[in-house]
């Protein structure tokens, strides 16, 4: 094992680190050598050699997740942990089968208030905004004016007099200049906008025993709080925080936004209870892969439009007529017209399928390339995302993969790949 | 052998639990394991490391009664590279000379080409890592050996590393 490459596709702009020429690198990458030295007051500093120029930033549970044994790395400028001394299939497992909390509070939150604060969301992503119900939310797009897609959120229509957003860290740049971009062109036309952005911290609570854990926390009642539905609420004895129900891993689960200099205090408590562990950006990627949900940079990015991403659901049935959102002119038609190549899921056995995989037809020639792979821990085969062109794109396909040189026999998969779990009610 | 089942060099950075061992006790890199900690060995010393030279990309090699040599990555190695999901082998009667790759290891998220410590022949493969690819991880120095070749240069095996100084090597490199 001369080098080991280690594939942390988990977000934002979908890393894939290749470790330096000795296992050394996969260690500073992942273990020790990444914090063991530096008891920095301020930002760490990424010792991955060429890796991060910059200080890495911290969440408030940093500190937490190594006192945890958290193995950190650097993530879209943000030092997390990739897992915790269970192995990764085992955390995996444990949030199929119990309650995992992973720390999230790197990913952007912000808050839209204004009278005019819908049409100023609408401006922006592909969605009916104004179509949700009071604490209601749904997964949308930021588009380009190309039709691309430049990040997948979150918008919840709160009945607190504002949109609560919740984007993804890797693109927190990018969207923030955009909205605030987008903010001055509304003000500079006398429209009633305003935005914040959130400093709390953001806790993910996953898997089939949350709801029997958080309830014991919780005056509402959660058998009330359907998929996608939010609401503030004083968790545990910490008031303002905000209870959403959705996730990153196909099972009924929550994401709690809570002052940050609280957050430590409810995930001890969340802790205390036998059937939760803490799990990282590991078990987090293999669990939404496995969920068939599209991670930013690697399945979708600006030069992939929502029709070609198979996302068409994420585009409001007002908005297909009234095309008043970036893109409208290219994306709407495709609807209709349909795309040289398409997002499917794929299944194999033998050898693990990763990203940049080449997708061959059966005869050899290269169809498409893989944007997301992994060995699933569920079934045990390898699952994975990727485009084909779209005369293979119907699921039952049989396709190849071209991996270590061979090709090794595919099937063009629906997706969830397992079962997802959300609450309905 | 060297004070065997004694614990040796722990720096004051491992938590370990390890009972002291006599030599009358048998020895599994399992029970002498605590839990393993990412980036940190157990320093042992062990009758079933000991027998053992390693390469400096941490596989290692036995030499067998028969004269042939089995080989398998060691438990520094197993551990960075987590859950093994998948073992890529090569066939029986391949020839391979020194540091050639000789096939792969995949967990799921990381993988890692496999590198011959020798120059030989495959003369057998562990076909039991095609249902069970974690016995690479439960059990690195035994079940989950990967694969049995000739010896075609004695000499080579010299230029390994014994136990400890494999031990120093990674100790080196956490550094």
């Amino acid at each position: 094992m001369m080098w080991a490459r280690l594939l942390v596709g988990v977000g934002g702009s979908g890393l894939w680190l290749r470790a330096s020429r000795d296992l050394r690198g996969l260690l500073r990458v992942g273990g020790a050598a990444c914090v063991g030295r530096r008891q920095a007051s301020s930002g760490e500093e990424c010792p991955v050699k060429g890796h991060c120029t910059e200080a890495l930033k911290k969440t408030p549970l940093f500190d937490f997740h190594r006192e945890q044994g958290g193995k950190m790395v650097g993530f879209a400028g943000w030092s997390m942990p990739v897992q915790y001394k269970d192995s990764h299939i085992a955390s995996h497992m444990h949030t199929r089968e119990h309650c995992s909390i992973f720390d999230v509070s790197h990913m952007l939150q912000t808050k839209v208030h204004g009278k005019d604060r819908v049409k100023f969301m609408e401006s922006l992503v592909v969605g009916d905004i104004a179509e949700l119900k009071d604490n209601q939310g749904t997964l949308s797009l930021f588009t380009t004016e190309k039709g691309g897609i430049i990040d997948d959120l979150i918008v919840t229509r709160t009945d607190q007099g504002y949109l609560y957003v919740v984007s993804n860290a890797g693109c927190a740049d990018k969207d923030s200049a955009r909205m605030k971009a987008r903010l001055a062109e509304f003000k500079a036309a006398g429209l009633d906008v305003d935005m914040e952005f959130l400093d709390e911290a953001l806790i993910a609570v996953q898997g089939p025993s949350m709801a029997q854990v958080l309830q014991q926390g919780l005056k509402e009642d959660l058998s009330k709080l359907t998929f996608m539905n939010s609401t503030l609420a004083t968790v545990f004895g910490i008031p303002g925080c905000r209870v959403t129900r959705c996730g990153y891993t196909g099972e009924d689960g929550v994401e709690i936004s809570v002052p940050a200099s609280r957050v430590v205090e409810l995930t001890e408590k969340l802790l205390s209870h036998s059937e939760v562990k803490l799990a990282g950006l590991g078990s987090r990627d293999s669990l939404r892969l496995e969920a068939g949900l599209c991670l930013y940079g690697n399945d979708i990015d600006e030069t992939t439009t929502p029709v070609e991403g198979t996302l068409v659901w994420t585009i409001g049935k007002r908005r297909r007529q009234t095309k008043d959102f970036p893109g409208a002119d290219i994306i709407v038609p495709q609807i209709k017209a349909k795309t040289a190549r398409k997002r499917v899921g794929l299944v194999s056995t033998g050898p693990p399928v990763r990203q940049h995989t080449p997708i061959l037809s059966p005869d050899g020639k290269v169809i498409g390339e893989v944007t997301s792979g992994c060995p699933s821990p569920c079934l045990k085969k390898n699952i994975a995302m990727g485009y084909v062109d779209s005369a293979f794109a119907k699921n039952g396909t049989a396709i190849q993969v071209e991996v270590r040189k061979k090709a090794v026999p595919a099937t063009v998969s629906k997706m969830p790949f397992v079962p997802t779990n959300y609450y309905s009610g | 052998m060297a004070a065997c089942g004694l614990l040796r060099s722990l720096s004051s950075n491992f938590f370990t639990v390890l009972p002291l061992l006599n030599r009358s006790v048998t020895l599994s890199p399992l029970r002498l394991a605590s839990t393993p900690y990412f980036g940190r060995t157990i320093t042992t010393s062990s009758r079933v490391t000991a027998d053992l030279k390693f390469t400096d990309k941490h596989e290692w090699i036995r030499v067998e009664d028969d004269g042939n040599g089995t080989i398998g990555i060691s438990k520094f190695a197993q551990e960075a590279l987590g859950d093994v999901v998948y073992c890529g082998l090569p066939e029986v009667g391949t020839q391979l000379a020194q540091q050639d790759e000789f096939g792969a290891l995949e967990s799921v998220k990381a993988a890692s080409e496999l590198y011959s410590p020798l120059t030989g022949e495959v003369v057998e493969v562990n076909t039991l890592l095609a249902d069970n690819p974690g016995l690479v991880n439960k059990s690195c120095y035994t079940d989950g050996w990967l694969m049995k070749m000739t010896i075609g240069n004695p000499a080579e095996l010299d230029a390994l590393m014994d136990e400890a100084a494999y031990d120093r090597y990674i100790r080196s490199i956490e550094d």
